[in-house]
C-alpha cells in the first residue's frame, strides 16, 4: 500500500470523485435529516425521546431486527452451500452455481418482489399447485405477512452473502483438508471441524454484509409485507411522505445510521475489506 | 497401515498413474520394509510426490496395486488407511491449538478424553513443544509447526509415516537439527518411514534405503552408500553429487575387473565390464580424486592443468582441464590446491582402481 508521494497523490486523484459524489450526495443532505431531528417541529431532543417511547416505532425496531436476523441465518446458510458447489464443485456445477449466483444480479429487486407475488399469493402458482394435488384445501398465507417478507429478501440477498464466502474458501489451503482426512477424519466431520471453522472470517462478513443491507430494505418488504410486516426503512417512507412527522422520521434515520455504522465499525475489527470482496 | 503400534511393510506393484497425456509415474514396482526409513528422492516432476500421495490414499492410481501388510489397500480411501502424513508447509489446522492439532486423529478415533490427555501430553513431551500447548499454529516459528506436524502425524501410532520435504521451509540450521531429530523419532517409534525430498545429501543422511526417481520412473533403489558409489546409471550419478566423466575407450574384462584407454593411458577397475564393452565412460567422485606431482605406469593417473579455485573452508575445489580438454572438479586439501594452481602446469590426476565405475558411453 506504500508508495511514493506523488503515487499517493495520484490515487487520492483517482478517488476524488467518488469522495466529492458521496459528500454532496450523502453526507450533506443526511447532516440536514441531523439537523431536522433536533429541530422538527420544536428544538431539543422531543423525537428521540418519543422514539424511545412510542410502541409503534420501537415494535418497528424489533420486527426489523428479528427479519434481519432471520433472513441473515437464511441467506448466510444457503449461499454457504451455493458457494460450497461453486468453489470446490466440478466444471460443470460451477458453471451452474455461477449463472444462479449472477442472474439475480440482472433482474430488478422490483420485478422480483413482484415474482415473488405471483408465486406465493393465495391464487399464486404454489397455492393453487397445492390445492390441485389436493395437499390443502384453503390457501396457505405466504405473503403480505413476515414468510413473505423473509423469503423475497433472502432471495435478494444471498447473491451478496456469496462473495465474503468465496473469498475465504478461496484463500484455504487445500492441504490442510487432505491432512485432515489422511488423519482419519470422514469428509463430513472434516467439513464441520476443519473446513466451516477455517471459513469463519467469510461467515462473519457474509452475516455482516446481509445483516446490514436487511436493516434498510425497502422495496422488498413494502411489496411482500403488504402493509402488514413494516421494516424501519418504510416507516422512515410514511413518517416523511405520508404524515407530517419530518422529526420523526428523521430520528429514526439517524439511530439507524449510527446503528449501522457501529456494526460497520465491529465487522471491520474481526475482517479485512479485501476478506469481503 | 491398518495395525496401531505396528510398522507396516508396503507393496507396490506396477504403479502408474497418468493425468491426461501426461505420464507421472510408469510402473513403479516396490518393497519397503518394516520400520525402514525410506526417502524417494528425485528432481521436481518425477514422480516422487505422485507416489507418496499413492500411498497415502490422496491419489488413484491408474494402474497396478498397492498391498499393506499383505492385504490390498489400492481402493481404500485415505481416511481409512491413516497413514500419518507430514506435508510441505505443515498443513497445521489454524483454528486449533497445539494441543488440539495434536489430539485430532485421536479424537476422529473416538478415544477416551483421559487416553487423549496423556496421549498427547506424551507427544508434546517428546516433540520438545512444552509451554506452547495452548498456542496456535501462526504463534509458533518455522520449526515448532514442524515439530507440531509430527507430534499429529505420530501419535495415533500408524503403521507408515508419510512426509512430504517436510524440511523445505526451513534455514539450513534448523533443518539439520530438524533431521537429527527426525532420526531419532524414527529410532524411537519403530514406524515405517517414507520421506520425499530433491535434497540429495539429506536423502543421503537420513534413510535407511533411497529410491531414486526420474521422469515418473523409479532407477535405483539401495543403501545410500550402494547408490552413491554405485549408481545404476548416469542421471542417478550426477543427481547424487558431483562427478567427473571421463570417456574411456576400448574397455574390456581384467582380472578384478576391467581395463581401458583413458587419455592415452591404461586404467584400471574393480567394477566389472561385463555389460559394457569398447567405448564407456569412467565416472569418479571429485573427493576419490588425488593430486600428484607424477603417477608411476601402475597408477591410475591423467595429466591436467588447474584452471580455477573454490575455497570451501575445509578443503578447495578445483577445477582442472585434462590434456583431451575434459573438465575435472577435484576436492583436495587448501594447500594442494594452492600448490597446483601456482604451478601453473602440469599436474597429475590419481585415483584408486576400486573408485570410479562404468556407466555405457553417452547413455542415460
Amino acid at each position: 500500500m506504500r508508495g511514493t508521494l506523488s503515487d499517493r497523490m495520484g490515487a487520492a486523484l483517482l478517488m476524488a470523485p467518488l469522495l466529492l459524489f458521496l459528500v454532496l450526495a450523502y453526507a450533506w443532505p443526511f447532516l440536514g435529516v441531523v439537523k431536522w431531528s433536533f429541530t422538527l417541529p420544536t428544538p431539543g431532543l422531543g423525537q428521540y425521546h418519543a422514539l424511545l417511547t412510542d410502541d409503534l416505532v420501537q415494535s418497528v425496531f424489533i420486527r426489523t431486527l428479528r427479519i434481519a436476523a432471520i433472513v441473515t441465518l437464511v441467506s448466510v446458510t444457503a449461499a454457504y452451500a451455493i458457494t460450497v458447489v461453486w468453489v470446490r464443485g466440478s466444471p460443470v456445477q460451477r458453471v451452474l452455481a455461477e449463472f444462479c449466483i449472477l442472474v439475480p444480479f440482472w433482474i430488478s429487486v422490483l420485478t422480483r418482489a413482484f415474482g415473488w407475488v405471483a408465486l406465493l399469493s393465495n391464487r399464486g402458482l404454489i397455492n393453487t399447485w397445492l390445492q390441485s394435488i389436493g395437499f390443502i384445501s384453503e390457501p396457505l398465507t405466504l405473503v403480505r405477512n413476515e414468510f413473505g417478507v423473509i423469503v423475497g429478501m433472502s432471495h435478494f440477498l444471498i447473491p451478496f452473502a456469496v462473495f465474503p464466502l468465496a473469498s475465504a474458501m478461496r484463500s484455504l489451503d487445500e492441504r490442510v483438508l487432505l491432512a485432515a482426512r489422511g488423519l482419519g477424519s470422514s469428509r463430513m466431520r472434516t467439513f464441520w471441524t476443519v473446513f466451516v471453522p477455517m471459513t469463519r472470517s467469510g461467515i462473519i462478513g457474509s452475516a455482516m454484509i446481509t445483516f446490514v443491507f436487511s436493516l434498510g430494505f425497502f422495496v422488498t418488504p413494502a411489496i411482500l409485507g403488504g402493509g402488514r410486516s413494516v421494516m424501519i426503512a418504510e416507516l422512515i417512507y410514511l413518517r416523511i411522505f405520508q404524515s407530517p412527522d419530518w422529526g420523526l422520521g428523521a430520528a429514526i434515520s439517524v439511530v439507524l445510521v449510527v446503528f449501522v455504522g457501529a456494526l460497520m465499525a465491529l465487522l471491520f475489527r474481526y475482517v479485512k475489506p479485501k476478506q469481503l470482496v | 497401515m491398518q495395525q496401531p503400534g505396528r510398522a507396516a511393510e508396503i507393496k507396490a506393484k506396477g504403479i502408474g498413474k497418468s493425468f491426461g497425456s501426461f505420464r507421472a509415474l510408469d510402473n513403479l514396482s516396490l518393497d519397503i520394509g518394516r520400520g525402514e526409513f525410506l526417502t524417494l528422492l528425485g528432481p521436481s516432476g518425477s514422480g516422487k510426490t505422485t507416489f507418496l500421495m499413492i500411498l497415502a490414499g490422496f491419489v488413484q492410481p491408474s494402474e497396478g496395486k498397492l498391498f499393506s501388510d499383505g492385504v490390498d489397500i489400492t481402493n481404500r480411501p485415505a481416511e481409512q488407511r491413516a497413514a500419518g502424513m507430514v506435508f510441505q508447509g505443515y498443513a497445521l489446522f489454524p483454528h486449533m491449538s497445539v494441543e488440539q492439532n495434536i489430539a485430532f486423529p485421536l479424537k476422529v478415533r473416538k478415544k477416551s478424553a483421559s487416553e487423549i490427555k496423556s496421549r498427547v501430553g506424551e507427544m508434546v513431551e517428546r516433540v520438545g513443544l512444552k509451554g506452547h500447548e495452548k498456542k496456535l499454529p501462526a504463534q509458533l516459528s518455522g520449526g515448532q509447526q514442524q515439530r507440531v506436524a509430527l507430534a499429529r502425524a505420530l501419535v495415533f501410532e500408524p503403521g507408515v509415516l508419510l512426509l512430504d520435504e517436510p524440511f523445505s521451509a526451513l534455514d539450513k540450521s534448523l533443518r539439520g537439527q530438524m533431521q537429527a531429530e527426525m532420526k531419532r523419532l524414527h529410532q524411537e517409534t519403530g514406524t515405517t518411514f517414507v520421506f520425499v525430498t530433491h535434497d540429495q545429501s539429506e536423502a543421503l543422511a537420513l534413510s535407511s534405503r533411497v529410491a531414486i526417481f526420474n521422469h515418473g520412473k523409479l532407477l535405483q533403489v539401495g543403501r545410500p552408500d550402494e547408490v552413491y558409489d554405485r549408481p545404476a546409471n548416469r542421471f542417478v550419478a550426477e543427481f547424487l553429487g558431483e562427478i567427473n566423466m571421463l570417456p574411456v575407450k576400448g574397455v574390456r574384462p581384467a582380472d578384478n575387473g576391467a581395463t581401458g584407454l583413458c587419455e592415452d593411458r591404461a586404467v584400471n577397475m574393480r567394477c566389472k565390464a561385463e555389460a559394457i564393452k569398447g567405448d564407456a565412460i569412467l565416472a569418479i567422485r571429485p573427493e576419490d580424486m588425488s593430486i600428484a606431482p607424477e603417477a608411476s605406469i601402475n597408477e591410475n593417473g591423467i595429466a591436467a592443468t588447474a584452471v580455477a579455485s573454490t575455497y570451501l573452508g575445509a578443503a578447495t575445489k578445483l577445477d582442472l582441464t585434462t590434456r583431451q580438454g575434459a573438465r575435472v572438479t577435484v576436492s583436495v586439501p587448501n594447500e594442494v590446491a594452492a600448490a597446483a594452481l601456482s604451478k601453473g602446469n602440469s599436474v597429475w590426476l590419481t585415483w584408486p582402481a576400486e573408485k570410479g565405475f562404468l556407466l555405457p558411453d553417452g547413455g542415460q
